[in-house]
């Protein structure tokens, strides 16, 4: 279609999803951005001011007068929200970082193996990630719980005297994390070492390195692109993770996720948690950003 | 050069024992007799006869069919548009915001969508309900099934199409006649992928969703927080069984196709 002049059905084409997404992606953004900017509940819904544009420029300028940042000063002086952004992207670092080293094992062992399993393993690798994540998450609680599955198998092997309480702390969200995202990691990694060639192995074998040499200047660089897509598809939604900190954490396992909902289910106060999800936005922008980048790259968008 | 085997197929079983065995213990006591999931006290199906004895669980299942089978369809109609958006479409003003609002959505924490919806469904005044939650689900599984239908056909020969063009296609035509046939094995997929991620949300449905529209992970999800019941063990099950028979059927029926695909080009050649 090289030398096409743009036909019709080239701009249908570009249209339709443009528009979808523009209508129910781009523009709720900017809502939120306005709600998070109002004062709270006067009426229901419980935001004013409401919207401006009936009343012409004189509305929009009503409008944006009325703006404030008392809602993010809120956010600033409260220490429940600043310790929650804090701890989201702590947890969300270290279960990275878990699911790393989980994830990369599986990856390489995957690669190495012989040819004619490797699509049997892939469909392995995801065949649980087609599986609820609720269902998933659930399953974890009958195992961590105090008189749960884990719990029965150390104390019957003597391993521990008393039951360890797992469930309901910050281990059973990284061992949650780990669990439910580990798909998102081993794909991008397998798929980058799955294009390794072999004669650089046995190269770098014939110039004296040791496997372990090896695998350090040859193997791991050629891995890299797919460990950071799969570090950025396993942390930028797990910091706003509300699933498993809810299901699996503890009254103590601070989350901005939980805490969005929360001041939006129980505390119905929209602006709050509008200005809460901003936040959040802001903070994810750079991964997001980066993420694309590594994405079009991988998908030949991008030379 | 596959001297590393051990450790290779060590961590490869460690690693699928650890994706599979919750999945498996779930499922195990789900035929449990008792009302403990950890202490198994002899073999019953009596918890699947009770999710079907609840009114709820069925209320909830047939509003998730509809939801899924809908979201799905339009999902992957909108996602092949996209997908043949960034792939064919070339250079366009606005093209970099196109790409961000397919691969954003991927992994936008789902609380932030959420709320960004129903804070528009809440500024134009459109009821909340079943249609809600089917509009939320669209916009986000259409961005995997863009993703899905796209690598399928960045690995597509591009000569087909412009062969099919310079015989005197329409695009249109063009497009039904060669390239649906042959990126037909990811739509399908994108299809499944569309639906069972409807299937499986429980944040967007809970923030767009309004009376009368309750989702089943909504369902199951007010029932988990009350405790661990067999029952919910038993729906699971099915949920899982369910998912993993179309699966294993679609990359059955994808690999057929693309043999006989392989046969015909060999054919040809």
């Amino acid at each position: 279609m090289r030398n096409d002049k743009p036909a019709k059905s080239r701009y249908i084409l570009i249209a339709v999803p443009f528009v979808w997404l523009g209508v129910f992606f781009l523009i709720p953004f900017g809502i939120v951005a306005k709600i998070a900017l109002s004062d709270a509940a006067i009426a229901r819904p419980p935001y004013t001011p409401t919207f401006g544009l009936s009343k012409g420029w004189e509305g929009f300028v009503g409008l944006v007068s009325a703006f404030d940042l008392e809602n993010f000063v809120w956010l600033t002086e409260e220490a429940l929200y600043w310790k929650s952004y804090l701890s989201s992207l702590e947890i969300a670092s270290i279960s990275t970082v878990l699911t790393l080293a989980v994830g990369f094992p599986i990856a390489y062992g995957m690669s190495r193996a012989k040819a004619s399993w490797r699509p049997t393993l892939v469909m392995l690798i995801i065949l649980p990630f087609w599986t609820s994540f609720l269902i998933r998450v659930y399953a974890w609680i009958g195992i961590l719980k105090k008189e749960g599955l884990l719990n029965l198998a150390l104390t019957s092997l003597g391993l521990v005297d008393e039951p360890l309480t797992i469930l309901n702390t910050n281990v059973a969200v990284y061992i949650g994390i780990v669990y439910s995202y580990l798909p998102f990691m081993v794909l991008p990694i397998y798929a980058s070492l799955e294009r390794l060639d072999d004669s650089l192995l046995e190269a770098a074998y014939d110039l004296g390195c040791t496997r372990i040499s090896a695998f350090w200047t040859v193997t791991l660089p050629l891995a890299i692109p797919g460990v950071l897509a799969g570090a950025l598809l396993v942390f930028i939604p797990a910091v706003g993770e509300f699933v498993i900190p809810d299901l699996l954490g503890g009254s103590d396992t601070l989350m901005i996720g939980k805490t969005l909902w929360v001041e939006f289910f129980s505390n119905r106060d929209w602006p709050v948690a509008a200005a809460v999800a901003v936040v959040l936005l802001a903070l994810l922008v750079v991964p997001i950003v980066l993420f694309q980048r590594v994405q079009e790259r991988n998908a030949g968008l991008v030379k | 050069m596959r001297r590393s085997s051990w450790f290779s197929l060590t961590s490869v079983t460690f690693g699928l024992a650890f994706l599979y065995l919750p999945i498996v213990i779930l499922v195990i006591f789900s035929f449990n007799e008792g009302r403990l999931v950890t202490v198994w006290a002899g073999f019953s199906t009596k918890w699947y006869v009770a999710v079907f004895q609840n009114e709820a669980f069925l209320n909830a299942a047939w509003v998730t069919l509809r939801v899924g089978v809908i979201s799905a369809t339009v999902a992957t109609v909108l996602g092949t548009l996209a997908a043949l958006t960034l792939l064919r479409a070339g250079r366009f003003p606005g093209r970099t915001l196109f790409n961000g609002m397919i691969y954003a959505p991927l992994v936008m924490p789902e609380v932030i969508m959420g709320l960004a919806l129903l804070l528009l469904f809440v500024a134009v005044e459109f009821d909340r309900g079943i249609w809600s939650v089917t509009i939320g689900h669209i916009t986000f599984s259409m961005c995997y099934a863009a993703v899905v239908v796209s690598s399928r056909l960045v690995s597509m020969d591009r000569s087909l199409e412009e062969a099919a063009r310079d015989l005197g296609c329409t695009p249109v035509s063009a497009f039904l006649l060669v390239t649906l046939p042959v990126i037909a094995p990811a739509v399908v997929a994108a299809w499944l992928l569309a639906f069972t991620l409807s299937l499986d949300d429980l944040v967007i449905a809970s923030f767009t969703s309004g009376p009368g529209a309750t989702t089943l992970p909504m369902k199951i999800y007010s029932q988990v927080r009350l405790g661990v019941t067999p029952e919910i063990n038993a729906l699971s099950t099915m949920l899982i069984a369910l998912v993993s028979t179309g699966v294993v059927f679609a990359s059955a029926v994808s690999r057929r196709f693309e043999r006989r695909m392989e046969r015909e080009r060999q054919a040809v050649a």
